[in-house]
């Protein structure tokens, strides 16, 4: 609370002029006001982490680095989260795998190709899948997706049986509720946020630098290499760390669609768990240390969301400083 | 210079072999990128309609939830309608002052000093905090000490509308001229009431379009709502929102997609479109309102 008596000489905004004296009661009262509604803010984020980690405390407590550990089994009364967490890099990184290029595509398609009463049509589109709910992705997914995608799996797993790396990785036994069902529908869900973040991105590229590239005589292939690209990799990996963050903390199509086993397995095709698919399942039922496990869970998620959001936020204002500087 | 005195040749055809190729594949590939956005996004849009539509009736809309074994004719989803609606409202009429002053306070009185930048920053990250977070902290915060309800529910979804609507809002607030608030200053007026009356109106369009997203996107959460409301398990219509367990319609979904039951599944599929239809609504008022009364724009 201390950022709150520093901020107070410092917030009325503008050269102080003579009158600040007598500035009314309302209005002080209104500057105030705001001033406390953009502090939630953060005083929400304290309280997120304070009240969630204090219910998490006894997991931390009684397992230490025990919570790493692949030994969740609430019937033992023990919670090691290794498998969730491990199921929440498999998953982030199939969803992404899968989305980044699609995405980064549609931006290069809206902002280089098509014309612009054509780029509002496709940008609708695009939003259309932010638009439609996480719990209608998961009913859809394991009601529809995950049983025609199991007989697919099934296909490519007699095919690659005994392959080097390709046999561990895609080789039977399989499941409609796996591991890569779970990455796919992540895909679909984070494509309109890194679409939009790297349409953006790509947007701010000079018009003079492609211009001048189309000059020399390149394809738009070459000027989006040469000038495109340059100026917009940091923003698009800002972007594409902002899917990250989103696939990774995306629970309810995960929790239907994942499989719900906390396995520990290269075959992707086989059920597993993830972070926050396990707190939305077991919650319900957990008392004790497993509810004060599924909080750290919790807590854990949060921080990772935390630490890659800064830092995807602070690489994008970066690109974005560095392109308004020069 | 050179091509006065020289007399070369330059080929100003379009470049061959396999520039031109490369070129094409990419162009090729950008269109493949939307198509197949393009696919899922029917896929899910045709199979709901179709699974949803046979079963929505104005007695569906408006019937009890029956249990999870009950046949498809059977029963409907009113009580769910009702405590999305509620639940919605309420956290809506939370998340949406609280956001706009939050954004004022970063448009127009701290946004350059050390603590406007932190807000702004960290308003950003929390759009990124996971939504099932949200329902652990009203959980631990709210709901071990006055049990489920509607409102820990609004809480929570006031928690994650909070900065989409800081942030759509102070997007907004920039795009008003500078030369609006000067006029009013030099008729006198305090900072509140250039805000209030100048600043805000001239910004009302772009506000109200990026709340209504903020809804579409809360009336879709599931998430938060697990740990607060505690759905799925209550059946019945709960019309007080500050007590008692109350269920929604994500959670209505939620719960009769792991059923094995078909008529359970049913109902979810029509509980899906309602849903969705909701958010359309939403999205397509969020469009309208732009295009009708956004003075200032991008």
């Amino acid at each position: 609370m201390t950022t709150v008596t520093e901020a107070g000489p410092a917030a009325p905004a503008g050269p102080a002029h003579p009158l600040d004296q007598r500035r009314p009661l309302g209005d002080r009262s209104f500057q105030i006001l705001a001033l406390a509604c953009g502090l939630l803010v953060l005083v929400i984020l304290v309280l997120i982490a304070v009240s969630t980690s204090q219910q998490a405390s006894s997991w931390f407590t009684t397992e230490g680095w025990g919570i790493f550990k692949n030994n969740w089994n609430p019937a033992a009364n023990t919670y090691g989260a290794l498998a969730f967490i491990y199921g929440t890099a498999i998953t982030a990184i199939i969803a992404l795998i899968m989305a980044v290029p699609v995405s980064v595509g549609i931006a290069l398609l809206l902002t280089e190709v098509v014309p612009y009463r054509w780029s509002r049509p496709i940008v609708y589109v695009v939003d259309l899948l932010a638009v439609v709910p996480s719990v209608v992705w998961g009913l859809w997914g394991i009601l529809v997706f995950a049983p025609w995608l199991n007989t697919i799996y099934a296909h490519i797993g007699s095919a690659v049986t005994g392959i080097w790396v390709l046999g561990p990785l895609f080789g039977p036994p399989t499941s409609g509720a796996s591991f890569f069902t779970c990455g796919i529908i992540l895909a679909f869900m984070i494509t309109p946020i890194v679409t939009s973040l790297s349409r953006e991105v790509i947007a701010t590229v000079p018009a003079i630098d492609k211009e001048g590239a189309y000059a020399l005589g390149a394809t738009r292939l070459e000027m989006i290499r040469g000038a495109v690209w340059p100026h917009s990799q940091g923003g698009v990996v800002g972007a594409v760390l902002l899917g990250m963050g989103r696939a990774m903390g995306e629970t309810i199509a995960a929790a239907l669609v994942i499989g719900s086993s906390p396995a520990i397995t290269s075959h992707l095709f086989a059920p597993g768990y993830n972070m926050p698919a396990v707190i939305a399942n077991e919650f319900g039922e957990a008392f004790g240390l497993q509810r004060a496990a599924l909080m750290g869970i919790g807590v854990l998620l949060f921080v990772i969301t935390i630490i890659v959001n800064v830092i995807a936020r602070g690489v994008v204002e970066r690109s974005a400083r560095r392109k308004r500087g020069t | 210079m050179a091509a006065v005195t020289g007399q070369q040749n330059v080929d100003l055809r379009e470049p061959k072999g396999w520039r031109r190729t490369s070129n094409r594949i990419v162009t090729v590939l950008m269109v493949l990128a939307f198509v197949l956005v393009i696919i899922p996004l029917g896929f899910v849009l045709v199979t709901v309609v179709a699974k949803g539509i046979s079963i929505i009736s104005v007695t569906f809309l408006t019937s009890q939830i029956p249990p999870n074994v009950a046949p498809a004719d059977v029963g409907g989803i009113w009580p769910a309608i009702l405590g999305t609606l509620e639940i919605v409202g309420l956290a809506t009429l939370m998340a949406v002052p609280l956001g706009i002053l939050g954004a004022i306070y970063l448009n127009e009185y701290g946004g350059r000093g050390p603590l406007g930048v932190l807000i702004g920053f960290m308003s950003d990250v929390m759009t990124g905090v996971p939504s099932i977070i949200m329902g652990l902290f009203i959980f631990s915060i709210w709901v071990l000490h006055f049990g489920y309800s509607g409102f820990a529910g609004a809480l929570a979804l006031g928690c994650l509308m909070l900065p989409i609507v800081i942030r759509s809002t102070y997007e907004m607030l920039r795009l008003v001229p500078n030369s609006l608030r000067e006029g009013s200053y030099a008729l006198g007026a305090t900072k509140a009431r250039v805000t209030l009356t100048v600043v805000l109106p001239a910004a009302i369009g772009g506000i109200v379009s990026g709340a209504l997203l903020a809804v579409a996107r809360a009336a879709g959460e599931t998430a938060p709502l697990i740990f607060t409301i505690l759905g799925g398990l209550t059946l019945a219509t709960n019309p007080n929102v500050f007590s008692g367990a109350t269920t929604a319609l994500p959670l209505l979904i939620f719960s009769n997609a792991s059923s094995p039951y078909v008529g359970a599944q049913a109902r979810g599929w029509g509980a899906a479109l309602t849903l969705i239809v909701i958010c359309f609504v939403l999205m397509i008022a969020a469009r309208l309102v732009t295009a009708r009364f956004a003075r200032y724009s991008r």
